[in-house]
């Protein structure tokens, strides 16, 4: 089977985020989302831990270890760009001010909950950092993720069995099999690729899979 | 004359007591204020409570603080990380109570205790395990948890430059929880690269007013401070 590797996912996503978005890039996986936004588009990078304009990470040998990102990775700064504090910051992510959040997930599920902080597993020590103020706070929530698990179970699910960070808070899931849009009527396929079809998806999600591509009508 | 500036950090942070609520400023080890930890560390005082975004990295700093097993209950948003072993073998010991905070609602529930106010609505972690058995509330169609101040004895700091009536600048990132850590607590203790003369910093700059500030302690750090 045909699949994104994860620079290929990044990539994708980078796709959709316009010019002029004020953007969280989540830990993990999605931070590598910055990598692949053209560099003729200008777009603001947020880190929680208080700066706007955040650009790539410095030439070995300038990093600051008072200038790092909310993954505690040395960066830089944009001109143009600021510090604040943590009041300021989650005011940012939690009153709607960010166009767009990008976050990694356990789970999501079809409605748009989201699962990201903890397995729930007895000897697990939680940690939940800002995920469910940006789950919450920003106006489009991206999920960046595998569609499947390392046992071959789908992450997109029915109902999330991971205990949650948000409810009903994911627009749209990006995995390396396909781009699925959420909303209360269940989880449409935007895209996918080469090679899947829907069944295979359907089967692969056990979900009942809205077709929202753009050649929907023709009949497959 | 009003001078906040205390000789030592162990001159500054002389009078905290065993059981304090202890504020430290601080992402990872970006502004946590490292001078102030050791000079704890080796006053002595247990017990402790202790509010801080993480659990201590590596050896230093927090962590040692808790090495040191003064620390009773620590308040945080993202204890666990690759270099955070002190307070995971703590933990599994069961040897620290954890309280665990999305981070938007330890920073609001720290501006709540600043600025007074008795309780905030906040839509982060409803429906969640973290919003278990707290009150909530629909306002306009949208839910909210009900959540209280985080008020402490002691706020430990660190900013770039500050002058003898307490006010402060900042450097970077290190800014993080210092601004409304400072307001939060009885005591708000500054550890500064350098204490400037009054008027030397930019009024227009000051981000934390001395009225928030209690003891500023000089550590002469001086490569941040010129940078």
């Amino acid at each position: 089977m045909n699949r994104l590797d994860r620079e290929q996912m990044a990539a994708r996503v980078a796709r959709d985020i316009p010019e002029g978005a004020y953007v969280n890039l989540g830990i993990g996986l999605p931070t590598t989302v910055a990598n692949f936004l053209p560099a003729d588009r200008e777009i603001f990078l947020q880190s929680e831990n208080g700066l706007l304009g955040m650009g790539p990470a410095p030439a070995k040998g300038d990093e600051d270890p008072e200038l790092i990102n909310a993954g505690k990775q040395p960066v830089t700064l944009l001109a143009g760009g600021c510090y604040f504090h943590h009041g300021d910051s989650f005011a940012m992510m939690r009153g709607g001010h960010l166009d767009i959040c990008v976050l990694g997930a356990f789970q999501v599920s079809e409605r748009g909950d989201l699962a990201n902080w903890h397995t729930g597993a007895a000897d697990a020590i939680p940690a939940v950092g800002g995920a469910m103020d940006l789950a919450i706070g920003a106006k489009q929530v991206f999920v960046m993720m595998e569609l499947l698990n390392k046992s071959g179970d789908s992450k997109l699910v029915a109902e999330c069995t991971y205990p949650l960070t948000g409810l009903r808070c994911v627009s749209r899931v990006y995995t390396d099999l396909a781009v699925f849009d959420l909303g209360p009527d269940g989880a449409g396929i935007i895209e996918m690729v080469d090679g899947l079809s829907l069944e295979t998806l359907r089967k692969l999600t056990g979900l009942a899979l809205r077709d929202g591509r753009a050649s929907a009508c023709i009949p497959e | 004359m009003i001078d906040k500036s205390a000789a030592t950090p162990q001159a500054a942070v002389a009078d905290v007591f065993d059981g304090a609520r202890i504020m430290i400023g601080g992402f990872g080890t970006a502004g946590m204020p490292d001078q102030l930890i050791d000079a704890l560390i080796a006053h002595g005082a247990k017990d402790l409570t202790i509010i801080n975004n993480n659990a201590g990295n590596g050896e230093t700093g927090l962590a040692a603080l808790l090495k040191a097993r003064r620390v009773r209950k620590i308040v945080c948003s993202f204890p666990r990380q690759t270099d955070s072993h002190h307070f995971d073998t703590l933990y599994r010991a069961g040897e620290i109570e954890l309280e665990l905070v999305p981070q938007g609602n330890l920073a609001a529930r720290i501006q709540a205790a600043g600025a007074g106010l008795g309780a905030i609505f906040t839509p982060t972690g409803y429906g969640t395990l973290l919003a278990d058995g707290k009150e909530t509330r629909e306002i306009a169609g949208r839910h909210y948890v009900l959540e209280y101040p985080l008020h402490a004895d002691f706020a430990l700091i660190k900013a770039h430059r500050g002058d003898r009536w307490g006010n402060l600048v900042y450097r970077k990132t290190a800014r993080n929880f210092g601004p409304i850590m400072a307001m939060a607590a009885k005591c708000t203790i500054a550890q500064v690269g350098e204490i400037v003369p009054l008027g030397a910093l930019d009024p227009e700059a000051v981000i934390t007013p001395g009225i928030f500030v209690q003891r500023v302690v000089a550590t002469g750090d001086a490569r941040r401070a010129a940078a």
